[in-house]
């Protein structure tokens, strides 16, 4: 494909993202392509790490809590604008992560996953525990009249789809370009083998902390807008296990180390399991849920593929796809 | 002073006690991860359904959680064959991602059956056998812990001794170190995958029969027991079931110590804590290879 076709099409793509919150106006519709676009954001964040370096996180809960968290409560006991709120967060989440990922970047597979998960649940204990934070009960922002500087819009939804629209373009960018960078090239050699990289002298050690930082820098700033949006956090809603689960679900649904691959996946699997929700979640006990996982099962069972192979075959010609498969031993 | 060692005593006996529920718990993930290369993220979904179904043997059948024992290892025998034949055997030759998102998808749809068919309500056993505490010496047992940790080591000797010295066992053990000169052997990879995998589940919901002896049983109780079990399993090594043994023990150790030492809100983050200082020494677990 050619640069001018990839352009009319990235063109259209945005044309498309600009008038789709138009055209479904409704407050439950424009709710929806808010959490489509924030688990976007987390699952390009978590395929820097999971699709690139092939290091499997099931952490991401924790850079995304410490995100919410910092903003959430720079904002309640100063005034903090979110905005530096979200840049704060963002350096926590990277102090954070140096401190996960320099000591386990020798860690292999699924040991890797495991260290990951037990960083972001102990983490998670620790919020509920600590007073200062809410504990349990979590933090509210204070209701502030809205405005930008603030990052609180109460009148309509409109503002925080457009921001995280452009938060997503932006990751994607940055995705793009590490695509091609020399980083991105070590973090793919890396995930291929992991003795073959060092021995041609890749420093494999930095490469997965800086991969680690990146993810867990974008993954805060999205946990900032994600407090701003919904105005309420506690450990169960932003450090959960099951948060950083569907963080990978969505990016494996949608085709790893894919530049639109999360995207399709969250639209996918949001879209469901939001639908589900309302159509269901009235009507009995658990039943939305239940038929959620029922659904995940019967996909990855009878098209191991899944959808991600059915939805990039036929996008095949979309700019941005990269021949990548699933990664792991 | 002497108060001090007798609580440290006191601390140990428990700590031990819950330690062997957690190794058999753990022991039934390394197993099913040893063999087939799967994290089981529906894990703590087969103990919560052992629980209930001694809960369910108790309200209905009026039968003790201990007698009702064999028949819950049974079922979940049962229940782990059926669901390695239905769910596991297909993504096996899958993608590896794939395989993760089974379990976890399994785990939800487990977890809200039961909140479906039983709501999602706290129950408990009244008054099983196995109750109160005897004390020795000054040191106070509770007996359903005492029970539970004793029908945890014995299941889970039976358990190491069949992997280790039935044909069966040897088989098993033979696809876990390497699976394609297992086939070329003339093992019956598929049909011992699913073995381990029953044995796997059976393990766990043996653990959950125990438990429900002195536990709340309720839908979301797995996911606690799980994602303590992975981190024990890792600790241990993956796959390495004297390991998983091992580290049940210092896990279960490492949460009242910890929890005493600390406060005990945090028991659990000293437990991850502890993983993650061994790991950062040994890469592998502790008998990993």
């Amino acid at each position: 494909m050619n640069i001018k076709t990839r352009h009319i099409w990235l063109i259209l793509l945005a044309l498309f993202a600009i008038v789709l919150p138009l055209i479904l106006d409704s407050p439950f519709a424009r709710h929806v392509l808010i959490v489509i676009l924030l688990y976007s954001i987390l699952g390009e964040a978590w395929s820097i790490l999971g699709g690139y370096a092939g290091l499997l996180s099931f952490g991401q809960a924790a850079f995304f809590g410490i995100g919410a968290y910092t903003s959430t409560f720079l904002l309640i006991n100063w005034g903090v604008s979110p905005w530096i709120g979200m840049i704060v967060g963002g350096f926590l989440a990277v102090l954070a992560a140096i401190c996960l990922a320099y000591p386990c970047s020798k860690l292999q597979g699924h040991y890797f996953a495991i260290a990951t998960l037990a960083f972001a649940e102990g983490l998670r204990i620790i919020f509920l525990n600590w007073n200062a934070v809410g504990g349990a009960r979590g933090l509210d922002p204070p209701i502030l009249p809205t405005s930008l500087w603030y990052l609180e819009f109460h009148e309509s939804k409109l503002p925080y789809y457009y921001l995280l629209v452009l938060f997503l373009a932006v990751v994607m960018l940055a995705m793009w370009k590490l695509n091609s960078s020399r980083l991105g090239y070590y973090l793919r050699a890396l995930r291929e083998s992991n003795n073959a990289a060092e021995s041609l002298g890749v420093n494999t050690k930095n490469c997965k902390v800086i991969a680690t930082c990146i993810s867990a820098f974008i993954t805060a700033i999205a946990g900032t807008f994600y407090a701003q949006y919904v105005l309420y956090i506690d450990p169960a809603s932003v450090m959960q296990l099951k948060l950083s689960i569907e963080i990978v679900l969505v990016t494996m649904f949608g085709g790893v180390g894919t530049m639109f691959g999360p995207l399709i996946g969250a639209s996918f699997l949001t879209s469901i399991s939001e639908i589900f929700r309302v159509v269901l979640g009235g009507a009995g006990r658990g039943m939305d849920l239940m038929i959620y996982g029922l659904l995940i099962m019967l996909i990855s069972t009878l098209k191991p593929d899944g959808v991600w192979g059915l939805v990039t075959e036929r996008l095949g010609r979309r700019p941005g796809k990269e021949k990548a498969k699933t990664s792991g031993e | 002073m002497e108060q001090l060692g007798k609580l440290l005593i006191q601390m140990i006996i428990s700590g031990v006690m819950m330690g062997f529920v957690f190794s058999l718990i753990a022991m039934g993930l390394t197993i099913i991860w040893g063999v087939m290369n799967i994290i089981n993220f529906a894990h703590g979904e087969f103990l919560m359904i052992g629980m209930f179904f001694s809960f369910f043997f108790f309200k209905y059948v009026s039968i003790d959680p201990l007698f009702s024992l064999p028949m819950v290892a049974v079922l979940l025998f049962i229940i782990g064959f059926i669901t390695y034949h239905l769910l596991i055997k297909k993504v096996l030759q899958g993608p590896v991602l794939a395989q993760l998102v089974v379990t976890f998808g399994l785990s939800i749809f487990l977890v809200n059956l039961a909140v479906f068919l039983w709501s999602a309500d706290y129950r408990m056993i009244e008054n099983p056998i196995a109750s109160g505490k005897i004390s020795l010496a000054g040191i106070a047992v509770s007996i359903p812990e005492l029970v539970a940790s004793i029908g945890s080591m014995i299941i889970g000797a039976a358990v190491y001794w069949f992997i280790k010295r039935t044909k069966t066992g040897m088989a098993i053990q033979a696809i876990s170190m390497d699976k394609d000169a297992a086939a070329i052997m003339g093992i019956n990879t598929d049909r011992l995958n699913a073995v381990s995998f029953a044995v796997g589940v059976m393990c766990v919901g043996v653990a959950g029969a125990l438990l429900s002896n002195f536990y709340y049983v309720f839908p979301e109780v797995g996911s606690f027991f799980g994602v303590i079990a992975f981190a024990t399993v890792a600790l241990g090594g993956f796959g390495s079931i004297e390991g998983a043994m091992i580290a049940g023990v210092i896990v279960g150790l490492a949460e009242i110590v910890g929890g005493f030492l600390l406060a005990p809100a945090y028991k659990y983050a000293i437990v991850f804590a502890i993983y993650l200082a061994v790991v950062l020494i040994k890469p592998t677990g502790l008998k990993g290879w």
